[in-house]
């Protein structure tokens, strides 16, 4: 008789059971309150948001480093499956960190970085969070996939729902710049304009999630979808040499990316792959749309919701969600909020874009020219090695710059012509 | 006066699962007093102690936001929609 030996069972994706890592539940901020893993964002007990919880492992360096040139490296941070570089989709971040050297010296300051995030796959640093909001969406069983999105948002959840084959509906204010209309709608999901703002979008998402079973990447999936952006966080102390700056620049929209590079660098403390060493988190806001600045000046732990106006329209939330989380960040680690007009965001976008060759959408020139701002005041501290967030790229925002951004001299193709421009060595 | 209240999931608990109510009164106050008397319980979840609006709570009337107007004491007219939706989404 002989032996054979039977193949080993065949498991694939579909029939794995979910897992979601080293997640451990949904935790309420406000109450503590503790729910299961599933597609709920507010707190039954009290209104409060869900955040995901973990049970963390020790956590060494070199295996971090062997991990995928994308945000997978750091999975076990994250509430998704070990395999997860193995299922598809985007594989964003792992974006470069720039050494500012030309504008560190511009500014008078010792150390300056720029974390690009321009250099997603859709080019904000929103891919990262879809990323995670999708896996939990398909983990869920959510077939659609939706979210209210200022641009940046829209775009990268209608291309990373084309790559996983998922049905998109995104809901968007239908004054947006025309380049992220077209560059949501090539995807080819459900784009919908709503005529009004941002906080109008939201409200009305906020209504429809609650009757229809979609996958809110930004309402009911915000638990996991947010903790996509302390990868942010993660690289930034990685690309260090596994040390935390000195201060960090983050725009300030919603609130939520700030106070999540926040989370990162404390857990990369907690877990023992960085020294745990001081760190001030600042926040950059458009003028026309600074609620939390205001507050933070003001001195008040609430956020005043305001009607935006401004170019700056990827962080154009009259009402943001994690508005006092963030003042709370900002206060503990000995930071600031500001704020700048839109002729200083335009010279933000410029300063950056002249002195390192970067192109930053609007967000990124209201980190530029708040960080400037914040220098000028001594409020941020020149001798402090500091990381400005880059969150998007300027190409999605020409409008914002192209009244000044011409042509040195118009000329006809004569050798005569060109001499008579003055523009010779 | 007669107005329609739109409820968000996590309160549906108190409502028998009907994502819209009727209720009555001419201000957001009255009118929570009103569903409060009949859903006991219904108004603490949305004002706190202090009787003020709850932090992680927006309240529109026809789709206005009450923080832009008069918080509770905004008057809510004969036929008005009141929605009650969770603060935390969006960015």
């Amino acid at each position: 008789m002989s032996l054979i030996a039977s193949p080993p069972r065949a498991t694939s994706p579909a029939q794995a059971p979910p897992s979601v890592g080293n997640a451990t539940a949904l935790v309420c901020r406000e109450c503590g309150e503790r729910q299961p893993l599933t597609a709920g964002y507010v707190c039954a007990e009290c209104f409060g948001p869900l955040e995901v919880g973990y049970q963390l492992p020790a956590l060494r360096r070199a295996v971090i480093e062997a991990g995928p040139q994308s945000m997978w490296r750091y999975a076990p941070l994250l509430p998704v499956a070990p395999e997860i570089t193995e299922r598809g989709g985007l594989q964003p971040g792992w974006t470069p960190l720039v050494r500012a050297d030309r504008l560190a010296r511009e500014l008078g300051v010792r150390r300056l970085w720029v974390k690009d995030d321009s250099a997603n796959p859709t080019h904000p640093f929103k891919d990262r969070v879809v990323a995670i909001a999708l896996e939990a969406a398909e983990r869920l069983g959510f077939g659609t996939v939706a979210c209210a999105s200022t641009g940046n948002l829209a775009n990268a959840v209608a291309a990373a729902a084309a790559r996983r084959g998922l049905r998109s509906v995104v809901f968007v204010p239908s004054d947006l710049e025309a380049g992220k209309i077209v560059t949501t709608a090539v995807y080819g999901g459900t784009l919908v304009a709503v005529n009004g703002s941002y906080d109008d979008v939201n409200r009305l998402c906020s209504e429809v999630a609650a009757e229809q079973d979609w996958g809110f990447v930004n309402v009911n999936l915000r638990p996991y979808y947010a903790e996509g952006s302390k990868t942010v966080g993660y690289e930034v102390a990685e690309q260090l040499g596994w040390r935390t700056p000195d201060a960090v620049v983050s725009p300030v929209a919603s609130g939520s990316l700030l106070t999540k590079v926040d989370k990162a660098f404390r857990e990369l403390a907690a877990t023992g792959l960085v020294e745990a060493t001081p760190y001030r988190v600042f926040g950059a806001q458009a003028t026309g749309c600074s609620p939390v600045a205001a507050a933070f000046r003001a001195g008040h732990d609430v956020v005043r919701p305001v009607r935006p106006d401004t170019i700056a329209k990827s962080l154009a939330i009259g009402n943001p969600a994690d508005g006092p989380y963030a003042l709370d960040v900002v206060r503990r680690t000995g930071g600031a909020i500001g704020d700048v007009s839109d002729a200083e965001i335009v010279e933000g976008i410029r300063l950056l874009a002249r002195t390192e060759g970067l192109f930053a959408e609007t967000a990124g020139g209201v980190v530029v020219a708040t960080y400037v701002k914040l220098l000028a005041q001594g409020l941020v501290d020149p001798d402090a090695e500091t990381v400005l967030l880059n969150t998007g790229d300027g190409l999605k925002t020409l409008d914002a710059v192209a009244p000044v951004a011409r042509p040195t001299a118009t000329i006809d193709p004569s050798y005569a012509a060109f001499t008579a421009t003055g523009l010779e060595d | 006066m007669a107005v329609s209240v739109r409820i968000p999931t996590i309160l549906r608990t108190y409502t028998d699962g009907a994502s819209v109510v009727e209720a009555s009164g001419d201000t957001l106050t009255t009118v929570l007093d009103d569903l409060d008397a009949r859903f006991p319980g219904l108004r603490a979840r949305v004002v706190d102690d202090a009787g003020a609006l709850r932090r992680f709570v927006n309240v529109y009337v026809n789709d206005n936001d009450v923080r832009f107007s008069d918080g509770l004491a905004t008057p809510v007219g004969d036929g008005a929609t009141v929605s009650v939706i969770p603060a935390v989404a969006g960015g």
